[in-house]
């Protein structure tokens, strides 16, 4: 069964939504989709660079009120 | 009220003195009493590691014996915890023994974990231990030119820690009259040069100016040590003669295997710093799963926190402190000159031009810490 985790970095600047993404994407399986929570509005341009380039999938990308919505899946 | 402090590094040391001074009288009414357990029976200054990496410090340098850090009403054992019981408020020790107690505070640190990558621990270099840093020195010191790489693990503890690695280097290998026989190339698992924004923004035109290549969107995949060669996740690759590695990091293996919180990081409550589900459990520094930097300035702020709750909560039956995500990191900027990043939750750090006072300010620091986890500071 593949989960789908929230992980929320409203409100954070050191290490950063990103690099949190990246610890959590480290602990899941592959099919595991994660759901970034970001308020930083730099995250909606990062986080889709580096979800290219590494491989996996980004299924959303959205902006409710003033926090981000990014999921993500692992692909491999 | 038994409060139990488990592991005695900068957040449970500064958490159980301050606590021991608040509650001195119900210590010596015996109405409380504060244990603490740790691995070991010394102290290690870690930022200090940094410095012998670069024959500026010596290892002895960076320790103190735990007990003699520690207020007087303090029971401390060198006993590590195996076993939490956390629904029966008791953890087991390593010597067999069952500590049984009121309110728990978690403070165990964090580990690399080079061996996650495969050719890492080999070939790479890292600072992150003594022995590690000692070796890094001695190579440093008879390398004669070629190629260094610095590359980053994600997460790992003091984030500064990858852009003062670079600048020492720099600086030492211009002091031996071999810079320009020297290829620094820095690689960094996100988009930009750091996951501070404004630290990137500070630190991009100083490495063009001491000519550090950087590489960003690197994240280690696997060494091939025989070639000396280090691939990327994303298919880069950079051929070393020196591979000067900040690993990735888990919480202490006991946390893990206790399933305490995935890789070790524990859940905790981003104000309370209460583990999530747990009224009478704290948690503090590296093991916190918080989105905050893995530091000791870090594990300070929420360690006075946590020692002022609970002593308000056992003297009048309330907490009176929230932690808002308070940082304060010294910035090592090469040239004898430092600058600093102060941050919370709420505000993001505004960097200043590095000057020569922060920087003997921080060499100042390395003293002080020793004041500053009694409590003093
Ligand atoms: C090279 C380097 C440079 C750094 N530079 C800086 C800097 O400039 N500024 C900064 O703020 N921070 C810096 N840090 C980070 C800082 O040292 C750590 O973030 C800080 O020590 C974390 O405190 P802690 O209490 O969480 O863990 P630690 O200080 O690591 O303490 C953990 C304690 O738990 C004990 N323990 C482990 N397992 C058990 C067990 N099972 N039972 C009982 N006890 C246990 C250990 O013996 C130890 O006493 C640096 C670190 C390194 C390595």
């Amino acid at each position: 069964m593949s989960e789908h985790k929230i992980v929320d970095a409203c409100n954070t600047y050191c290490p950063g939504p990103l690099m949190e993404l990246i610890t959590y994407m480290r602990q899941a399986a592959v099919g595991d989709t994660i759901e970034l929570l970001s308020t930083d509005s730099g995250t909606a341009n990062d986080v889709p660079e580096w979800v290219n380039k590494i491989g996996h999938e980004l299924i959303s990308s959205e902006q409710v009120g003033d926090v981000w919505h990014l999921t993500v899946r692992k692909a491999k | 009220m038994r409060v139990l402090v488990v592991g005695g590094g900068t957040g449970g040391t500064i958490v159980a003195n301050n606590l021991a001074r608040r509650l001195a009288p119900e210590i010596r009414a015996r109405k409380a009493k504060i244990t603490m357990l740790s691995a070991s029976d010394q102290h290690m200054y870690q930022p200090g590691l940094l410095y012998v990496a670069f024959g500026q410090m010596m290892p002895d340098e960076l320790y103190r014996d735990q007990r003699s850090l520690l207020e007087s009403n303090i029971d401390f054992h060198v006993d590590p915890v195996e076993k939490f019981e956390l629904d029966k408020n008791s953890v087991t020790t390593q010597s067999g023994k069952t500590y049984e107690y009121d309110v728990i505070v978690i403070a165990t640190g964090s580990r690399t974990m080079s061996n996650k990558i495969p050719g890492l621990e080999e070939a790479g270099d890292t600072f992150y231990t003594e022995a590690g840093a000692v070796k890094l020195f001695k190579k440093l010191r008879e390398f004669e030119g070629g190629k260094i790489g610095i590359v980053v693990g994600v997460p790992h503890k003091c984030p500064i820690a990858p852009v003062e690695a670079a600048f020492s280097l720099h600086d030492y290998l211009k002091a031996r009259g071999i810079r320009d026989k020297v290829e620094i190339k820095y690689h960094y698992p996100i988009n930009r040069m750091h996951s501070i924004e404004n630290v990137a923004i500070w630190a991009k035109p100083e490495f063009d100016r001491m000519g550090i290549e950087i590489e960003t969107l690197f994240n280690v995949e696997e060494v091939d040590v025989e070639n000396k060669v280090v691939k990327s996740m994303e298919g880069s690759e950079y051929a070393f003669d020196i591979l000067i590695s900040i690993p990735e990091h888990h919480g202490m293996e006991t946390i893990e295997s206790n399933n305490l919180g995935p890789d070790g990081w524990i859940p905790t409550d981003r104000n309370s710093l209460k583990m999530e589900g747990y009224d009478n459990v704290y948690v503090v520094g590296d093991t916190t799963n918080l989105p905050v930097s893995k530091t000791g300035s870090a594990a300070h702020f929420e360690a006075e926190v946590i020692s002022e709750n609970i002593a308000s909560i056992i003297k009048i039956g309330a907490p009176v402190k929230e932690y808002d995500g308070k940082v304060y990191c010294f910035i090592e900027a090469g040239h004898d000159k430092a600058t600093y990043a102060m941050f919370n939750y709420e505000n993001p750090p505004d960097l200043k031009a590095a000057n020569k006072s922060m920087h003997w300010f921080k060499m100042s620091y390395n003293k002080m810490y020793w004041a500053s986890v009694r409590g003093l500071l």
